[in-house]
């Protein structure tokens, strides 16, 4: 039986917890395995509500108005899309400000010297930044859940508002938990600052905020624009 | 042997070998949760098998008194569940756990801490379901649970209730564990392992974790459908408001048929690894046995409507699928008929561990052919909802899987615990499973096929299935002594097991390589690999003369091309020294503290088993929401109001728990610094 002498000063990669296959980060692989099984979750939400588009037997519906024949009560096309699209623009101005936040990070040790560089290269401000305008975003969604249920339409109402509130419901969920992520990494940024060896932290909770951010660009367009 | 330096060990008090209660609260090292999943999928293999005798007791005569539909109904709902989700995935996760990180040569698992957090939730997740039979309100809804059925208008009790909310818990677990795996398999592999070397075992669990990423989601879709109708009044599955009544079948299939594979493929990949160490040769087209489980797994998203010819899809769908499902075939074939050649020309060893190989290569088939069978819409329209094929799936299932992970059991329990089960004990474990199951299974051909339908709690006489049942009950209770003699042999075995040593059957994979049990840190130095069979290369170059090589561990993939192999040929037994030393692979013997050997491992840490108990009450707690339901339509509004008061207690108690143990958890480094 072959042996090779083992000592402990003679211990090759003994503990090297940045060696990998890849040369990638565990948590960057970890993220987009993650981010596949989600694509599969969110799938599901919107074949469901692309099935059940249009079999409601009673409304209010999302593109046509609607009189309720009891009461003769006549409701219009529910979904606000000039609203909306302003929400998705403020999501999408998010993901614009989760880049400059990772960019700042990345270049946290390359000296400012005018007041532009300071600002881009601001870790806190785009953190806090991406967090707001995902904050926003909610405030536009929670005025919205609560206009329609002003308007008549619950999650009970039919099968659109299942799926309709469903749906988007898991979306602002989505949305939440990456608010409290940033929030959690900005509290992180101010106590000890975040550099460059935090930038894999960093770069998984953009990689997140940036899908999240897609996954609205598809629902916008299959639940909001296409009649 | 391996010699070391004398250093002065400045062993962590943590690290100097823990035992006791909270030392397995607190682990995060993967033998250890792997060993606890294998004793806990095996406690919960014997409740499902009870629940089996029950079912069975009940049928072996025709009308039965032994139990009242009500209970009968809760009988195979729970077999279905427990075997499913709480036996045979978690001794599939007990060997992803144990083997997946010595077979590619790594110390731990990519995120250990989130490995001890799928056991927590796993083994929660199960008492939680299994809870509901001290209610006497156990799920009765069959292990598909088909809406709408399942929805509060045609099952108000809380049955339905624990199994939407006990499988949402049990899917939680497996997800994080199939993130974990696919990053360690990744990404963690030593020097030399490309994923053309890997083990047929670590390369099955590859994809079955791809296969659980990607189906779990979809059913916890549309389990969040079913709770919300039932908890909140949504219209998913209601058909009064327009629901499509086939919507749950078709999102829970697009889940089960990938489960299926969940359920098989791991089998199939320890019985690639095991034959090969019990037969003394390689396995037989190692890259079409990889291509063809990647192929299944494929394919195996595409089949999902097979299991719903009976619905009228019409000719074109019901055509697809029938020619999607006869495809998988193909590739299922090509690993039956590898199987027997890795025999053929072997040197064959008749151990416990191989002759339950051959059964899986042996019954599987018989399971498979019956899937052809029904797999042509015509066929299945005779057959679907008998008996029939209730022996097709446990051909599948317990021919199948349970003969892989029962010959994974044996090969590998050494390796665990460093004793040897006994072959005298193991060889009559084997023969009355093979027989019983069998005597059990096969008279279901018959009485299937003469109409006998499932799920029924007891029939009249006289219609020709009673001495097949009679046969199918006599055959039940022999798998079960055969299973008190697997139960019998690793007790006895943990007491007075004969010491295995490194290596008991010439293995040729590296998890072998070191002492049985493995020291905490695995390997003390990280071995580079030169071939699919590292240890056959020192110890037997013989056997893989025919297998390529490299001299030195590189990432160059080595295939052989129309005949002609690209590489290095292996230089023959006569220039073994040298390669070995060229290989840097070594074998080591003796176990020291991680400190003499420099190696810095994991703080041990209960925080992922509170996240799990946070979550698990978090996503428990609507019970009380159903129970408030009951009290308000009751007209007991004072009920109602300490009903939801429960209700808030417990989900605001178990998210406020889940959340702080999770921060407390992600701001604690891996490692406590020794410096």
């Amino acid at each position: 039986m072959t042996s090779v002498p083992l000592t402990a000063g003679h211990v090759p990669d003994a503990h090297d917890p940045h060696a990998t296959s890849t040369g990638l980060d565990n948590k960057k692989i970890a993220i987009w395995a993650f981010i596949g099984s989600e694509c599969m979750l969110f799938a599901s939400l919107i074949s469901t509500y692309l099935i059940y588009k249009g079999r409601s037997k009673v409304g209010p519906f999302p593109h046509e108005t609607w009189t309720d024949p009891s009461t003769g009560h006549k409701f219009g096309a529910i979904l606000n899309i000039p609203v909306t699209s302003a929400s998705t623009f403020v999501l999408l101005m998010s993901s614009l400000a989760m880049v400059l936040a990772l960019a700042a990070v990345q270049n946290k040790n390359i000296p400012k010297r005018t007041t532009s560089e300071r600002i881009l290269g601001s870790s806190q401000l785009w953190l806090l930044a991406t967090a707001a305008l995902g904050i926003t975003f909610l405030g536009f969604q929670a005025y919205e859940f609560t206009s329609f249920v002003h308007e008549g339409l619950s999650i009970r109402t039919n099968l659109f508002g299942s799926s309709f509130f469903t749906l988007t419901g898991f979306h602002g969920a989505h949305v939440t938990a990456g608010v409290i992520w940033l929030l959690t990494l900005f509290a992180i940024d101010r106590k000890r600052g975040l550099g460059p060896r935090d930038e894999v932290n960093v770069d998984i909770a953009a990689l997140y905020w940036h899908f999240v951010d897609v996954v609205w660009i598809a629902i916008f367009t299959l639940v909001y624009l296409i009649k | 042997m391996a010699t070391i330096a004398a250093t002065p060990a400045h062993a962590h008090e943590s690290h100097a070998h823990p035992t006791g209660f909270m030392s397995w609260m607190s682990t995060v090292d993967h033998k250890r949760i792997g060993t606890l999943y294998l004793f806990t999928a095996l406690f919960f293999f014997l409740l499902g098998g009870l629940e089996a005798e029950i079912i069975r007791m009940q049928l072996q005569g025709p009308n039965g008194t032994l139990v009242s539909a009500e209970t009968y109904n809760q009988l195979f709902t729970m077999h279905g569940t427990t075997m499913i989700f709480l036996a045979i995935m978690p001794l599939s996760a007990a060997f992803f756990n144990y083997l997946i990180p010595l077979q590619i040569g790594a110390r731990d698992v990519a995120f250990p801490r989130l490995n001890a957090f799928s056991y927590w939730v796993y083994v929660l997740g199960g008492i939680f379901i299994n809870l509901s039979w001290l209610l006497h309100a156990a799920p009765d809804g069959g292990w598909f649970g088909y809406a709408p059925l399942t929805t509060r208008a045609y099952s108000p009790g809380m049955n339905i209730d624990f199994w939407v909310l006990g499988l949402q818990i049990l899917g939680v677990s497996s997800l994080a564990a199939g993130f974990n795996f696919i990053t360690t398999i990744i990404n963690m592999r030593a020097p030399g392992m490309n994923l053309m070397r890997m083990p047929m075992f670590t390369w099955a669990a590859f994809v079955v974790q791809f296969l659980i990423v990607l189906a779990f989601p979809v059913i916890t879709i549309a389990l969040v459908f079913l709770m919300f109708d039932r908890f909140f009044g949504t219209n998913f599955y209601t058909t009064a408001a327009g629901a499509d009544p086939l919507l749950w079948q078709h999102l829970f299939w697009i889940f089960g048929h990938p489960e299926v594979y969940i359920l098989i493929l791991p089998a199939f990949g320890l019985v690639s690894d095991v034959l090969p160490a019990h037969t003394r040769k390689p396995i037989f087209g190692y890259p079409v046995m990889v291509f063809s489980l990647i192929l299944i797994a494929f394919l195996g998203f595409g089949v999902w409507a097979h299991h719903m010819f009976a619905v009228g899809m019409g000719p074109i769908a019901d055509t697809v699928f029938g020619l999607t499902t006869m495809l998988i075939a193909i590739p299922t074939g090509v690993k039956i008929f590898n199987w027997i050649a890795t025999m053929h020309g072997g040197s064959i060893r008749f151990t416990t561990a191989c002759l339950f190989c051959i059964a899986l290569v042996a019954f599987f088939t018989i399971g498979g052919l019956s899937g052809v069978m029904h797999a042509s819409p015509p066929a299945d329209l005779q057959q679907t909802d008998t008996y029939f094929i209730v022996a097709h799936f446990h051909y599948v299932l317990f021919g199948g899987s349970m003969m892989g992970l029962f010959a994974g059991v044996y090969h590998y329990f050494p390796k665990i615990t460093g004793r040897l089960l006994s072959e005298r004990i193991g060889k009559w474990h084997f023969w009355l499973t093979a027989i019983g199951m069998n005597l059990t299974f096969f008279p279901m051909h018959m009485s299937g096929l003469l109409g006998m339908p499932r799920r029924i709690y007891r029939y009249d006489a006289g219609q020709g299935w009673d001495g097949f049942n009679l046969a199918s009950s006599i055959g039940a209770y022999i798998l079960a002594v055969g299973t008190l003699f697997l139960v019998w042999n690793i007790i006895k075995s943990l007491r007075s097991g004969t010491r295995a040593g490194n290596d008991p059957w010439g293995s040729p994979t590296l998890e072998w390589a070191i002492p049985s049990p493995p020291p905490e840190y695995n390997f003390a130095r990280i071995p580079t690999v030169t071939s699919r069979y590292p240890l056959w290369d020192m110890k037997q170059p013989a056997l893989t003369s025919e297998v390529p090589h490299s001299h030195r561990g590189d990432k160059e993939m080595e295939v052989a091309v129309g005949g002609k192999t690209v590489g290095h040929p292996h230089p023959g037994p006569a220039a073994q020294s040298t390669r070995v030393s060229e290989s840097e692979m070594h074998i080591e013997t003796e176990t020291y503290t991680p400190a003499q050997v420099g190696i810095v491992l994991p703080d041990p840490t209960v925080k992922p088993f509170f996240v799990a108990l946070g979550m698990v009450i978090m996503l428990g707690s609507p019970l009380f929401m159903h129970e408030a339901q009951i009290r308000e339509i009751a007209g007991n509004a004072a009920g109602h109001r300490t009903a939801m008061t429960m209700f808030w207690i417990f989900v605001l108690g178990g998210a406020a728990l889940m959340v702080g143990s999770l921060y407390n958890w992600l701001l604690t480094p891996l490692e406590s610094d020794h410096h």
